[in-house]
This record gives C-alpha cells, structure tokens and sequence, in this order.
C-alpha cells in the first residue's frame, strides 16, 4: 500500500476542513479528561483545545496520537508536528492515545488505522493546523484579556507575549479561556525554513518507559476480575471443532472454565499457565477440511509451472515478445519467497470486559475502526457501545492491523462464551502457526539484452495469493483483478526498459496471508534487483553502473544510488574473500538503496558485515527514529533473507518457535550506516522502505564473493558450501 | 508456599513450584515489565536477575527462586540513573521497546561481569535475545557507552 502518492489532495483538504469546525472542541471535551489525569493530579484541569491536543492548567500539554506506537517512533514525531507550531515548551509536551472517534479517522483511509508507513506523511499537515489552532486560540484569549490586538501578540515555550509590553501569560493559565474562543478559519503554516524542531533528532518521548518496565503493552493490561485465555485453534487453516472433552483440562488447579468459540476451544484460568497447561490435556476433534491438502512442495511446483504461462497483464509498455526475439541476447530465471510470519516479539493479546450494555477492550492493534465494529457484531452492541483503548504495541510489522479483526474478535468471543473479563493470550507457537503470513511468491523472469549489453525487454511473471482480495481495501487495492500489493515494486519498475510487460496469476488456498511489513516489495525488491544483477553481469556491466544508466530520468533514486556506492566505496579494496552487492527500492514513495560487505565461509554460512544504506523519504521530522527505521528494517530483512521460512505439510506449519523460525541475533547484525538525503520534499514513508533491498543487496554480493545465484530466499547455507 | 525477595521486597506466593518464575512475577506479583516472548528461553525478553545471574524466568519454576534474591527490571535503579538506563535514553535504543527490559536485564550482567565489554563480548553476553525492530546496532553502542558511565562513577 503506497500511499502518500495516491493521496487526493482533495480528500485531504476536506478532511481538514472537517477538522477545523469549532464543533469537534465541544463534543470531545469530555472524552480527554481521563480517569489517569484525574487521579496524577486533581488540581490540574486538562482542557482540549481540539481534538488533538489539550493543556492542563499544570501546564501539560498532551498530543492526542491516532496512530499506534509499534516502535517507529510516531508518538515522538506527532508530537514534534503539532509542537512545531503550537510553541509549547517541549519538556511539558506528553502523549496519549486516542478513542475511536470519526475525528481520529486515517486522512487517506477513512478509518482509525496504523500502517503503509504513511503515519508522518498522512499527518503532516493535520498536526501541524492543530496545533497552530490552538496556537491561535491561546493567543486570542491572551489579547481578549489585555484587551490588545492579538497581532501584536507571539507565542513562546508555553507563553503567550504581549511584544510591546512584554506582558506574558503561560499556555496554562489561558487555555481554559483560550477554549471558550472560536476556532479560526484562516490557519496559515510556518514556512518551513522557520521550522525549530521538524527537522530535529529529538530523544524518544517513549524512551524512558522503555527502559524501567513502565511502559504498558496490551499483555500488561490486569483489570479486576479478569481471568486469562489460551485458544486451542485449528491445527490446519479452516479447520473446525467437531467435539471436545475438558475433563482433564479442568482438573488442572486454576482452570476455572473451557468453552467454546468459533476458532477453537478457549481454557479460561487464574493467570496464563494453568491456562495453557489446560489447553495441553484438551481431547478436540478436528474437521480439518480442505486446508489439509496443503502443501508448500507442491504449490512451488504449482507455482513454477504457472510462472511460465501468461497471467493478467498489470503493466505493458512497448512490445517485449519482438523485443525479446529479436535481442542479441536472453535470459530467464526463477525466483521464489516463501510464507513468512510478523514474529512481534509480543505474541498477540486483547483484554475484553463485556458487559450488557458496553464492552471495553484493550489491545495493541494497528486497526481500530475495524476491530471495534467487529468487536461490537460478536457483543451484539453498537460500534458507539465499545471502547477501545489502543496500549503499547510490542512490534506490528502489519500484523496487528488484521483485515478480519482476528484477534479481537476471537477475544471477544471468548469474554461472551466466558460471561467474565478475559485476556486472551497467544503463546509464540500460536503466533507462528497462526497464519496471516506474508505470501509465498513465485517470479518467472525473462530479459533481451542488445549488442552493447544494455536491457531492451524485461517479462515479469508473478504468481501467488492476493491480500487485498475479501478485505476493506479490495475496492482500492484491486484494479482489474490485479491486486496492487502483488505487483508493487514490479509493475512500477523504476528503471528505464523500453519494453517491459508484468503479468499476475492470483492463487487461493486456505492459508490466510496479509501485509508484512513492505508488503508486495518484500518479494519484488529481491527478485527485481538480484535479476537486474544477473542482467549486468550477462552484459558485462558493473552493477551499480548499469543502475545509474537505467535511472538516468528518476533523479532521486540515482541521487540515493550514488550516496550508497560512495559511502559504501563500491569498488573499493576489500578483505580477502569479501564482496560487495547493491540494490534499490522504491517503495511507499521512498527512495532506498544499499550496499551489503558480505562473505561466505567454507560451510556455506553467509555473513553479513556491514549495510551501507541511502535513502531519501523527503523531508525528515525526527532524523535519528528514521535512521533507527532504516536500520530495524535492514535486520528485518536480513532475517528473511538468512532464516525464516513458514512450510505446510499435509496443511500443517512446520515451524513453531525461535528454534526453527530463527531471528538475526546481535553476532549476526552488520555494522549499519545510515545517510538520508536531505530534501524538502512532502515527508514520504519510512518504516517499510528499509526492508526490501537489503536481500536483494546481500545476494548480489554472495553472487560477487563465489559466483554462486541465489534465487531463493531463505538463503541455504548448504547451496552454497565450498567444502 | 514459596518465599523470595523481588527487588528488596519479601514475597510469598501460592503458585505451584513448577510454575515459570515469569508468571509467578507477572501474574502473582502484578510486576509486568518483565515479558513473555517465546516460552522456551530463546528469545531473552523473560531475563531477570536470580542472585545476580541472568535467568530466563519463562522456563526457571519459582521454586529455583525460593531463598533467593529475584531482580526484575523495575528493580535495577528506582529513577532511570542505572548506566544502562541512562545510555539507552542517550542512544534512543528502544523501538517496540518490549524486548527491552530482557536486554537490559542481560547487559546488565555482562556489565557487573565485564567493565569494559568488547564487542565480540557483547556478541556472546546479549546473542541470547531477540530483538524483532533490529535495534541490535543501538544497543552494542548503548553497552559500550554504559561502562564509559559506569567507569566515570568509579565502577558503580
């Protein structure tokens, strides 16, 4: 999903305008004075100045965040948008998570939601209107009692100043007056160039609680009276209980209740472990269905011969077949990415407390609207009769923004059956064997390249399952019967061939798949840039300069490219048996590229050694948390380059734990340079951008150190033993 | 009944020896910052202190904590000024932040054991944990930069 692109200013503009009615102040009063601010502080009345901020009369000011904290660092960069134009002193500034109000809605997807690393870019504008409102505001109510023109007025570390004077009110002392006075109509933004913190490394507002065990994730949320679940599920993907026995179950000291749910058999107890001790002496018979036909051996082959028929055509420029025929050279290849689990190091949770008329849920999701309203179907209530409060999430990667509300709906299905205050919690193999992978994707490539060794047709053939089909997003993800996310970064190739046809076969099985974060680019990153490496190298091209000639029109790129070779010496002396390997991406409107040191030892190990990265996600509000993106997203794609795959047999996962769904650990993490292109460009996506070069990089440089093609991710040590 | 120290404080609990420390701490002693990561001590996210060892409580029963001195993370400093804690807010190691309290807890080790880390130390003290964000460049940075805190105190 890339979406800053496809954002309508139109849609944006009404969205705001929305934003700016007076009306909103009024009816959201209410909902920010929480129970927490009550208790901290009595005398400390919180006032809202809009939806998105309000300023105690203690001088606190807390930025209301629609968007989840799952460690890209939005609760910081919000904050530092809206501050920007709010001039509160930013050692007072604190945030908060929102309800589920229209209000909070995505400004592009019209729901409350987290994900497409479109957070920043989406709310740009909107933080940084809100808090030159209450800016406004602050200011109007100071002129209104020193009777002055609020023109002569400025704004100042959480004063209010009269210039001449030299008169000053603190933003506390105001902002009860300062809510009482009309929102403007007119907001106008500072010029850029006067900016004082966008553009900043500030510190994490959410570092502190991260290091003293303070900070809450859904799975430390306790309420009174709540009782923990463990879910036996299916063991093949729609599988259905056909019977059940408990009797063992509930022998064991703690388990208080087993009932049954739509996926499976819920063991409710005092606290996690009897909980899952019980789920182990369950007796359930299974209907496993369809599912259990499935396996990851036969759809490659599956998959394979699909790749080499035609599929719907996403993208045709120029005529490749004749290109193709009548290129002084060919080549084809095959590529392939398996199912991959989101792994968040806190496996997946919701507390529900049900009651007749309301329901109060916690949970770290990336997807309110849609859990809420599926919370509210089960309960039978009113979307308006749930609350939800959105905690810490520990990692989503896309996961937690589940297309069908799994885990909120199965928790609140187990808080009904139950009739008491439920926290259900998966243990890490429920988390692998869960299902919503990332889709295992097959790519059957072809490529003509002329007398000089330049390309002059590129075929690309994808096959694999669509995550957009069955979803909300189906309307705007697939067009054609082509689902955008299997194509993305493949269809949009960034480099220039005159002739260029992209085709999509879509399969179905009963394996749910979703977005991983980088979605459809974690399979045409790699597959795209390692064969554009075997396109050089056929053609008797340094890699990185066949690049440059191929981006000759995309300025940005080539600019990223050229950072990356440079920083990275490409072409450099390296030690014996080093080499490197680079590639780009353009993805969710960023521009990336790396350069990955590698080596291969005797036994096939590969060892990844340092990560030079370029990338250019326009204008940058918090420098240092997009570098720590960049970074995070290299390790993550270095784990599915080097460890992680999800088979099926007989419809059953093979994998479970971190024993065999290995993650890169510390003495396999490269050194990693980050350099980000200064710009003044709108601010583009940066959680995902780092994820899908960083294979394609590592494989290019194996190619270069032995001379060995990886086509195939996870990399296999045994393929590429010397001894 | 089983009798420990967490952090200082004496405790006593009722829960069945063989139950994991960690929901013992979590569950019974409503101390959350210690997490649940995997279940089977290969991700590190559990680690606490028993007598100055790290330990993955997910699989330690509380009856190896009976008589001991049980450390979490809420116990390392009452006000952030532990080195660790003061390094990681320098860095901004945290993403996520859920692995966190487990890298801490380890490195907190490796720092009473070691004043001066190398990194092929740190490779071997903290490979036991799992970050899923990738901060793994941010927090051998962060370790270095705590024993320069911890040396400048005098070793403290």
């Amino acid at each position: 999903m890339s979406v800053a692109t496809k954002m309508k200013r139109r849609e944006f503009l009404k969205a705001g305008a929305a934003l700016g009615g007076g009306l909103l102040i009024s009816l959201y009063v209410p909902e920010f004075v929480s129970a927490a601010d009550a208790a901290a502080d009595s005398a400390a009345k919180p006032v809202a100045l809009n939806a998105f901020v309000r300023i105690g009369t203690d001088e606190t000011v807390t930025v209301i965040s629609n968007h989840s904290e799952m460690g890209q660092g939005i609760y910081t960069s919000l904050p530092m948008l809206l501050n920007e134009e709010l001039e509160a002193d930013w050692a007072r500034v604190r945030v908060e998570s929102s309800p589920v109000e229209a209000v909070y809605n995505h400004t592009v997807f019209g729901i409350m939601m987290t994900g497409g690393s479109t957070t920043t870019n989406s709310e740009y504008d909107r933080f940084r209107t809100m808090g030159a409102m209450a800016r406004i505001m602050l200011i109007a109510a100071a002129a209104q009692a020193w009777k002055v023109d609020p023109q002569t007025c400025r704004a100042e570390k959480s004063y209010v100043i009269h210039t001449p004077t030299g008169r000053r009110a603190s933003y506390g002392s105001l902002a009860e007056a300062a809510s009482k006075i009309a929102p403007p109509k007119d907001i106008p933004l500072k010029d850029p160039k006067d900016f004082t913190l966008v553009g900043k490394p500030m510190h994490r507002l959410d570092t502190p609680s991260k290091t003293n065990g303070t900070a809450q994730f859904g799975l430390d949320v306790y309420i009174p009276g709540m009782l923990t679940a463990v879910v036996a599920r299916a063991p093949i993907f729609g599988g259905k209980v056909v019977s059940f026995n408990a009797d063992k179950s509930k022998a064991i000291p703690g388990v208080a209740d087993v009932v049954q749910v739509p996926s499976g058999v819920a063991v409710i107890a005092k606290g996690f472990w009897p909980a899952k001790l019980g789920r182990e002496k369950l007796e359930i018979t299974w209907d496993d269905g369809p599912g259990a036909a499935i396996s990851t051996v036969e759809m490659r082959e599956n998959y394979s011969a699909m790749s080499k028929t035609p599929g719907l055509v996403a993208r045709k420029v120029g005529d490749p077949a004749a290109a193709l025929s009548g290129a002084a050279k060919t080549m084809t290849a095959e590529y392939e990415v398996p199912y991959l689990a989101h792994c968040m190091m806190e496996p997946l949770n919701t507390v529900v407390d049900l009651q007749e008329d309301r329901c109060e849920i916690w949970s770290g999701t990336q997807f309110q609207t849609g859990d809420r309203a599926a919370a509210a179907k089960v309960a039978g209530l009113k979307p308006e009769q749930v609350t939800l409060h959105t905690t810490l999430l520990g990692g989503g990667f896309g996961r937690r923004a589940n297309p069908a509300s799994d885990f909120v709906t199965e928790a609140t299905e187990v808080a009904k059956a139950a009739k008491v205050p439920v926290k259900v919690v998966w243990t890490r193999e429920d988390d692998i064997r869960g299902g919503w992978y990332r889709p295992m994707w097959y790519d059957h490539f072809a490529a003509g390249l002329d007398a000089n060794g330049n390309p002059v047709a590129w075929t690309h053939t994808i096959v694999g399952q669509s995550i957009m089909a069955g979803t909300m997003f189906e309307d705007f993800g697939i067009k054609n019967g082509i689902d955008s996310a299997s194509v993305e970064g493949a269809a949009d190739l960034i480099y220039a061939i005159p002739n260029l046809q992209v085709d999509l076969h879509t399969t179905k099985n009963e394996v749910p798949v979703q977005w991983w974060r980088s979605v459809g680019h974690s399979h045409t990153g790699f597959s795209v840039e390692a064969f554009l490496d075997e396109v050089a190298h056929a053609g008797g091209k340094d890699p990185y300069l066949l690049r440059r000639t191929l981006l000759a029109s995309q300025p940005r790129m080539l600019a990223v490219l050229d950072l990356a070779a440079q920083k990275a010496n490409w072409g450099g002396p390296l030690p014996a048996g080093h080499a490197r390997g680079i590639a780009t991406h353009f993805s969710f409107d960023s521009y990336v590229a790396q350069v990955a040191e590698v080596s291969v030892e005797k036994d096939g190990t590969v060892r990844v050694h340092r990560v030079v990265a370029a990338a250019d996600c326009g204008r940058t509000v918090n420098p240092d948390t997009v570098k720590g993106q960049i970074e995070g997203g290299i390790i993550f794609g270095l784990t599915a380059a080097l460890k992680t795959e999800i088979t099926l047999d007989k419809g059953r996962v093979q994998q479970r734990n971190f024993h065999d769904y290995p993650m890169v650990r510390m003495f396999e993490s490269p050194v990693i340079e980050v350099f980000i292109v200064p710009s003044t460009e709108h601010p583009t996506g940066v959680g995902e951008p780092g994820v899908p070069p960083v294979a394609p990089a590592v494989i290019n440089a194996i190619f270069a150190a032995i001379g060995k093609r990886v086509r195939r991710l996870p990399i296999k040590p045994d393929d590429l033993r010397s001894a | 009944m089983i009798s420990f120290t967490v952090n200082g404080k004496p405790v006593t609990v009722v829960d069945p020896p063989s139950t994991p420390l960690l929901w013992v701490i979590r569950d019974s002693l409503n101390l959350t910052g210690t997490k649940f990561g995997c279940g089977m001590a290969l991700c590190g996210a559990c680690t606490v202190h028993i007598d100055g060892q790290a330990v993955r409580s997910c699989v330690a029963p509380v009856s190896r904590a009976e008589g001991k001195k049980v450390t979490t993370i809420e116990g390392i400093s009452p006000d952030l000024t532990h080195p660790l804690q003061q390094a990681w807010i320098e860095i901004d190691v945290p993403q996520c932040g859920y692995c966190q309290s487990g890298q801490i807890m380890s490195a907190a080790v490796l720092l009473a054991e070691n004043a001066a880390p190398t990194d092929e130390d740190i490779d071997e003290a903290m490979s036991g944990n799992i970050c899923r964000c990738g901060t793994y460049p941010r927090i051998r940075r962060a370790i270095h930069r705590a024993a320069e805190i911890q040396a400048q105190r005098g070793g403290k």
